[in-house]
């Protein structure tokens, strides 16, 4: 790990050779190690120690970017050199502000910085993976996943004196049970290893592994569906890289003339918010500035957009300034340069008035679909979000309150704004993560209508 | 490098391994991109560090440091050892190995223009040209350009006696425009979508690729649709052209053939694959014109699949995977090559940086084209009731690689031999041998373009990697079109 006192004295360093007129220094890095298994043994594992340096330059209006992994003297000098030299090259930009002098109000944010979790060694995970072998065998099952630790950093330093750092610890498991015909899957993972229990996801990933065996073939069309907070996870993370104000601007966003308007259920609130205790990362963005709260959807309607500082200066300047809600910057910005602009990535949903849990969405449900994760999402159609991927894992039909019997995996294609305005019911949110898009803080949903167009083999 | 990686083995052995490899990487990369008239990003890096990987007590440990200091070296090495005791720990039998003869060469990707001597005004000159000819056509709103190259000079040493040094290079480009109007955008993009096409080739490729000649084109297709009408749904006869083949085949044919898929060691999280090991040499994978290979060789072409040596040391070579439509090989690694009765190893384990473990990868996974000449024209002329479409826009398809689903950017209907109407958001679907066994034509060389997919993802921790797909643009017959749109 490097300290913060080291950066500190990189950042001196590099800022002694400069020529630029301002100077931005970011930091990233950390140990990391991953125990992989399958077939019910450890087939990879390894650990590694890295440690980045990305220097930033602006130059009269023009800036440009040069990253190294090299911390000697020599290698920070030709990185310098190159990002200088990428500057010089370009026209200036006219929408290019001042670094900026400080990150804006704090944000006060839990640690996420556990030393159990940096602390796991290779034979503490094994000792873990070992633990969810004998569960897969004890159910005549096989299992494959992995047990991960991570200990980071990121920090940030300009020449105008703004400075910021965050240290970071991540456990994480994830685990797939196989049977004949049938699997089951369950992940996790928290800054905090305490948080995790290897031995109640592999339980419940077996069940889900033993309880979809012989797979009914079952005819595709429109379902109630219970999705699963992973499931949820993985298909609303592909609305959010539009709701950076510089996706308006561009005209590449599904909320192009939509903000203010109602495109989802009145249950639906969602917010933006890096100091959430369930949450993780840093509290400031690329530039450095703090990340503030905000709240993206309101009751169904398109509330606020997130902004970098540039971004909320040039829409200020344009012709759509009065149609993107609050207008100011709000701590989402990409490091620079950057074309994308912004975008959010701490979401939480709001806890819904009547929670229930996925037992009575089960309890409640006639007839319907209970699916544990969604895979290989992609974009069909932009402007309406709609969106394809499979079932996987744990697919099962429920009827009359009760899981009957495991599915075969159906296909889907559903629009976001069609699913996110037919939820009948909500869980209360929980830290999820998935594999299609990036950790957040979800419910379980049960959704009506939901459009399953094929079915697969298995 | 030599010495540094020797460093590694030393320690390693000396704490109980009996199977040492060390990868010195040192990568040098620069990015420039442009949107809307102006500099997007202008980005270079450079990284170097080692990755060990080694056996002991019969199971797999890595370990990788960016410090190349000999305390840090020594201190990785042993750190990779106790990683593999720790693996040990859960472990049902020792890992087997091919014999494969060590080897010590120098091998360098064949290039004419080293794209890092180029000067960055002439890179960023022609991506904003390009960007302004998009821009230049009335009704497009957004235009993105892009350009990269990588430079990997790789030190391999093993505790067999291996000694490679290997310097590969990449290079790619590619622009898009988008039209927004009303409640619709759509995007048309080239040479090839997501960005763009790339080859182990040094700058001559952006040379090559003609891209300010193709812009406004690109342009005023990208336009043109918001106008055209819906691709309707059915059943019909589909001609994709060479860039959807190409990333067919990799969806549908590359990724199911990773033996390690096969045997379930990438069950978690890329998932497993229908080819189970009963099925090769005896599945009908295709029709009798469907002939596909796994090839890493300098000869197949500068794919981003090619190398001299693989990431265990094996020197590239040539796998059938598919022969005359029969299920015929895999994408193998000395420690799976067993499984299937092979004593090598097919040479394709590929890892993306020097902090990532080596892994089966594909290499150029490419479909033969035609013996018989047969043009794109012709091929067109030769289909009824058919729809023509060019270049990907999303791709999906199961955990097992069976059904899939895929859309392309643009599409056109054909009637009686004759392109007609411009179709937009065309797709289909389909199960995956069920639609190469309805290939009933590929056109010929001439038509034959070497693909480059360059962020195929695969792995835990992921990592990516550039995979090379040589297809020719081919017929399909009672494709189900516009399955994406249904119920909507």
């Amino acid at each position: 790990m490097l300290p913060q006192s080291q950066a500190a004295a990189i950042f001196d360093s590099i800022r002694k050779l400069s020529t630029a007129g301002e100077l931005e220094v970011s930091f990233s890095g950390g140990s990391s190690s991953l125990t992989r298994f399958a077939n019910n043994v450890i087939h990879q594992n390894m650990t590694e120690e890295s440690s980045s340096v990305s220097i930033r330059v602006a130059i009269d209006g023009r800036t440009a970017r040069s990253t190294t992994n090299r911390l000697d003297d020599e290698s920070l000098k030709r990185a310098l050199t190159a990002a200088e030299r990428l500057a010089k090259v370009q026209e200036p930009d006219p929408d290019l502000l001042p670094m900026p002098e400080n990150g804006g109000a704090p944000t006060s944010v839990p640690s996420r910085h556990f030393p159990a979790t940096a602390a796991l060694t290779p034979q503490d995970r094994a000792q873990g993976v070992g633990a969810i072998v004998n569960i897969a065998k004890k159910h005549n099952l096989t299992t494959a996943g992995i047990y991960s630790s991570t200990e980071g950093f990121e920090g940030i330093f300009n020449s105008r004196g703004l400075s910021d750092w965050h240290t970071q610890t991540l456990a994480e498991i994830s685990i797939t049970m196989l049977g004949d015909n049938s699997s089951g899957w369950q992940k996790l993972n928290s800054p905090d290893v305490a948080r995790l229990n290897p031995e109640a996801l592999a339980e419940t990933a077996a069940r889900k592994a033993t309880e979809s065996v012989n797979p009914l073939d079952l005819a595709p069309g429109k379902y109630t569906v219970i999705l699963e907070p992973a499931a949820v996870l993985d298909i609303v993370g592909f609305m959010f890289w539009d709701f950076g104000g510089l996706s308006l601007l561009d005209q590449r966003s599904f909320l192009c003339d939509r903000v203010g308007a109602k495109l989802f259920g009145e249950n639906i609130n969602i917010w933006d918010n890096a100091a959430h205790p369930l949450q993780a990362g840093p509290a400031f963005d690329g530039e450095g500035m703090r990340r503030q709260q905000v709240q993206l959807v309101a009751n169904g309607v398109i509330s606020q957009l997130v902004h970098a500082r540039a971004t909320a200066a040039k829409i200020a300047k344009s012709e759509i300034a009065s149609k993107v809600g609050p207008l100011h910057a709000t701590g989402h910005g990409f490091s620079l340069p950057n074309e994308m602009g912004e975008m959010p990535s701490n979401i939480v949903f709001a806890d819904p008035p009547n929670p229930q849990t996925i037992d009575q969405m089960i309890a409640g449900t006639e007839r319907g679909i209970l699916v544990t994760r969604l895979w290989y999402i992609r974009e069909v159609e932009p402007f309406e979000k709609l969106l394809t991927g499979m079932t996987r894992d744990g697919t099962f039909l429920v009827e009359n309150g009760k899981i009957q019997l495991g599915i075969r995996n159906f296909r889907f294609n559903e629009s976001l704004l069609h699913m996110l305005s037919n939820v009948e019911a909500m869980s209360l949110p929980a830290r999820a993560c998935g594999e299609e898009s990036f950790d957040m803080v979800v419910p379980a949903m049960k959704v009506r209508d939901f459009n399953f167009t094929e079915t697969t083999k298995f | 490098m030599n010495e540094i990686a020797n460093w590694a083995l030393n320690t390693a052995q000396l704490r109980g391994a009996i199977y040492v490899d060390a990868r010195v990487i040192a990568h040098r990369s620069r990015a420039h991109s442009t949107k809307n008239g102006k500099v997007g990003g202008a980005e270079d890096s450079e990284s170097l560090g080692m990755g060990i990987r080694v056996i002991a007590n019969g199971a797999w440990g890595f370990a990788a440091t960016d410090n190349l200091a000999r305390p840090s070296v020594e201190a990785a090495a042993a750190l990779a050892v106790e990683v593999a005791l720790a693996s040990a720990r859960v472990q049902t039998g020792p890992l087997q190995l091919t014999q494969e003869k060590p080897v010590v060469a120098e091998w360098t990707t064949p290039h004419r223009i080293d794209p890092f001597t180029t000067s960055i005004e002439e890179n960023l000159t022609l991506l904003l040209k390009v960007d302004n000819e998009l821009h230049s056509v009335p009704g497009v709103t957004l235009t993105e350009t892009n350009m990269n190259f990588d430079r990997i000079e790789q030190w391999f040493v093993s505790s067999e006696g291996a000694q490679i040094h290997q310097t590969k290079f990449a290079t790619g480009a590619g622009c898009a425009a988008y039209a927004f109007a009303g409640n619709e955008i759509q995007k048309r993009s080239y040479p090839n979508s997501f960005g763009g096409q790339y080859q182990s080739k040094g700058y001559e490729l952006i040379e090559e690729l003609k891209l300010l000649e193709n812009a406004r084109r690109v342009g005023e297709e990208a336009v043109a649709l918001l106008k055209a009408d819906q691709c309707p749904e059915g059943t019909f006869n589909l001609v994709l052209d060479s860039s959807q083949m190409g990333l067919q085949i990799h969806e549908s044919v590359g990724h199911p053939i990773e033996l390690d898929r096969v045997l379930g060691m990438e069950a978690n999280f890329a998932g497993t694959s229908f080819l189970t090991l009963d099925k090769l040499g005896k599945l009908r994978y295709g029709s009798d014109i469907v002939n596909v290979v796994a090839d890493g060789r300098q000869e197949h072409g500068p794919g981003l699949g090619t190398f001299g040596f693989d990431d265990e040391g094996v020197p590239a070579r040539c796998t059938p995977i598919i022969t005359n439509g029969l299920f015929t090989g895999y994408l193998s690694s000395r420690e799976t090559a067993h499984t299937i009765g092979e004593t090598h190893s097919g040479a394709t384990v590929r890892a993306e940086a020097f902090n990532r473990l080596p892994m089966i990868r594909m290499t150029n996974i490419s479909i033969l084209p035609g013996d018989a000449p047969l043009t794109k024209a012709q091929l067109i002329a030769s289909t009824d009731n058919g729809i023509y479409m060019e270049t990907n826009k999303s791709w999906s398809i199961d955990d097992k690689r069976y059904n899939f689903q895929f859309s392309c950017e643009a599409g056109w209907e054909i009637k009686d031999g004759k392109r007609t109407r411009l179709l937009k958001n065309p797709s289909y679907s389909g199960i995956t041998t069920d639609f190469w066994n309805s290939m009933d034509a590929i056109c010929s060389r001439d038509e034959w373009t070497l693909w480059g997919t360059p962020n195929c993802g695969k792995g835990q921790p992921q990592q990516t990697m550039g995979t090379g797909h040589g297809a020719a643009p081919a017929r399909f017959r009672n494709i189900r079109v516009g399955s994406a749109f249904q119920g909507s």
